[in-house]
């Protein structure tokens, strides 16, 4: 399976006949592994990477710091969840450190931004504080670099 | 086979130089140079960059103010690394301290043998096709390159009674490279051993390149000194550049009978005093702890291997199955071309750059080198332009 899910991670577009003829396996094998994953959450989604900034559309990205108070009767959880239910929010993380939930947001502008930190996150029952970070400039997003150097290039031709 | 000399020229260059013949690759990269938005499958490198661990340990080699000579064999703990990775791996045992050599990668050590073990006269067998290199290296050593040709019908395999038919009096090296560069072919231990018999029947030396021992896929390498009664008369030349990305980094070994690695350290030891000592402590670092690494990069090559050697099929480019290093060696004889042209027009007419296999030698003719070491996009973008060019070039009716 790890090497389907490879395959697959590094270009989600490649069918399951190519990726049968990759790794040499037949293809009805590759489709129920693949199903499975599925099924199972381990391969949660497929999808393309977009540079809206260059598409023309433009967004703001924000880190947003949360510190929570614990809850008796209620973890970190479903404080969490709360958090990850709202579309705005692209990631949430439980971290270490001074804080305590690292929230991804993005949204059109500066304003909606904070408007959703104020209006959506900071009233929720046992949160404490954000500290809200906006993006100025992503280099390199899940493992893409968006814009800057390419790669070292070979000789065309060696022998 | 040697080459008739070029005209002198008004700085009378040595005979010898005049006697190697122009690079095949070279007037094609030329041409290439000149285009924009071709995709290539004439290199004959990793697409990886070394791993992040091996250029660590060399930055902190020079920080830490490691810049100069090292001993002409290399450094002993390198040495010694060396000699645990082949014991471990082959099961073949190297004295450390005289019986390994640490070089500006394979190609000197192969220059080196060379050098070290030819009279002039003395012949060196070598497989048809092979490695640009083993052709001139030898002449430039004064010896004669015999050529012994391999086929695709026997997966370009060196077969002992093609050996043995070519071997006169003045044989003295078999020179032999497998996994190979340009076919991608492997020797299976049987074969091995028929050569082997046939070494020893006719008191050859051996010179064994097996720089691309760990791209092996579907089976298992076999090393050429490790086989009965070979080590005593192996030059086994090994390196870095292919399993641990480090082309660029010019490290490799040879590992010798004591007497031999002597011959080859006098040449050596003027020439280039000593391999980078940047780069045998990357090296150190590549036996140390990058296995992970190697066993990684070879997963993927192996995925790309399959795609490619599949779309080749399809196309109608008969392929063997190539199972080392990551060259996929097509038969372009449905086109009714010959390598240099097929190259040349595929190149104008759809941007795809591959090698003549002609530049490997006289039974290349027929065939391209086409390397995988690039990306799936690239390697389905290009095979679907060769398909396209194919088909416009078909000299048969498809079957």
């Amino acid at each position: 399976m790890q090497d389907v899910l490879k395959i697959l991670e590094e270009d989600a577009r490649t069918t399951p006949d190519q990726i049968a003829v990759m790794t040499g396996r037949p293809v009805e094998e590759i489709k129920r592994i693949i199903k499975k994953a599925e099924d199972d959450r381990v391969l949660l989604a497929y999808h393309a990477q977009v540079n809206w900034d260059r598409a023309g559309q433009e967004q703001v990205w924000a880190l947003i710091e949360v510190k929570l108070v614990p809850q008796r009767d209620v973890g970190f959880d479903s404080i969490a969840a709360r958090i990850y239910r709202f579309p705005e929010a692209h990631s949430v993380f439980l971290v270490s450190g001074a804080f305590d939930l690292a929230v991804t947001v993005v949204a059109r502008t500066m304003q909606e931004v904070s408007n959703f930190v104020s209006g959506k996150i900071a009233p929720i029952e046992g949160v404490q504080g954000t500290v809200t970070h906006f993006l100025m400039k992503r280099y390199k997003d899940q493992g893409i670099i968006m814009d800057g150097e390419e790669r070292p290039q070979r000789l065309a031709v060696s022998p | 086979m040697t080459a008739e000399p070029s005209t002198t020229g008004s700085y009378r260059l040595s005979k010898r130089v005049r006697q190697i013949p122009a690079s095949g690759i070279r007037k094609f990269f030329d041409l290439l140079a000149s285009m924009d938005g071709v995709i290539s499958l004439g290199v004959g490198e990793p697409d990886f960059v070394t791993p992040w661990t091996i250029r660590e340990a060399a930055i902190y080699s020079i920080t830490s103010g490691q810049t100069m000579y090292t001993s002409n064999y290399g450094t002993v703990e390198l040495r010694s690394a060396i000699a645990r990775h082949l014991e471990r791996r082959y099961g073949v045992s190297y004295d450390p301290l005289r019986e390994i050599l640490v070089t500006v990668g394979v190609s000197e050590a192969l220059d080196l043998s060379l050098r070290a073990l030819l009279d002039p006269g003395d012949e060196v067998l070598m497989p048809d096709p092979c490695y640009v290199s083993y052709m001139p290296c030898t002449v430039l050593a004064g010896g004669v390159a015999v050529s012994v040709p391999t086929s695709m019908e026997n997966d370009f395999r060196l077969m002992s009674q093609d050996v043995e038919q070519r071997i006169s009096s003045s044989s003295k090296v078999l020179l032999t490279g497998y996994p190979s560069n340009p076919t991608g072919a492997v020797m299976p231990k049987e074969d091995l051993l028929e050569i082997a018999e046939v070494v020893r029947r006719h008191d050859l030396l051996v010179v064994s390149d097996e720089i691309y021992d760990r791209l092996v896929y579907e089976t298992e390498h076999t090393c050429f000194a490790a086989l009965p009664g070979m080590r005593e008369r192996t030059v086994l030349l090994g390196g870095f550049s292919k399993s641990y990305a480090m082309t660029g980094w010019r490290v490799g070994y040879a590992a010798a009978p004591a007497e031999i690695i002597e011959g080859m350290m006098k040449v050596h030891q003027y020439v280039t005093m000593c391999a980078p000592t940047m780069s045998q402590a990357a090296a150190l670092e590549a036996l140390q702890r990058g296995e992970e690494h190697v066993e990684a990069m070879r997963e993927s090559y192996d995925h790309r291997r399959r795609f490619m050697v599949k779309a080749l099929n399809d196309i109608g480019l008969t392929c063997f199955n190539p199972r080392g290093a990551f060259y996929a060696f097509p038969s372009i004889q449905s086109t009714g071309m010959p390598s240099e042209v097929f190259a040349e027009q595929l190149l104008l007419e759809e941007k795809v750059a591959v090698v003549p296999g002609s530049a490997f030698g006289s039974k290349g003719q027929g065939f391209v080198r086409c390397c995988y070491a690039t990306s799936m996009d690239e390697i389905k973008e290009a095979t679907e332009r060769i398909a396209r060019f194919v088909e416009r070039h078909r000299a048969y009716p498809a079957k």
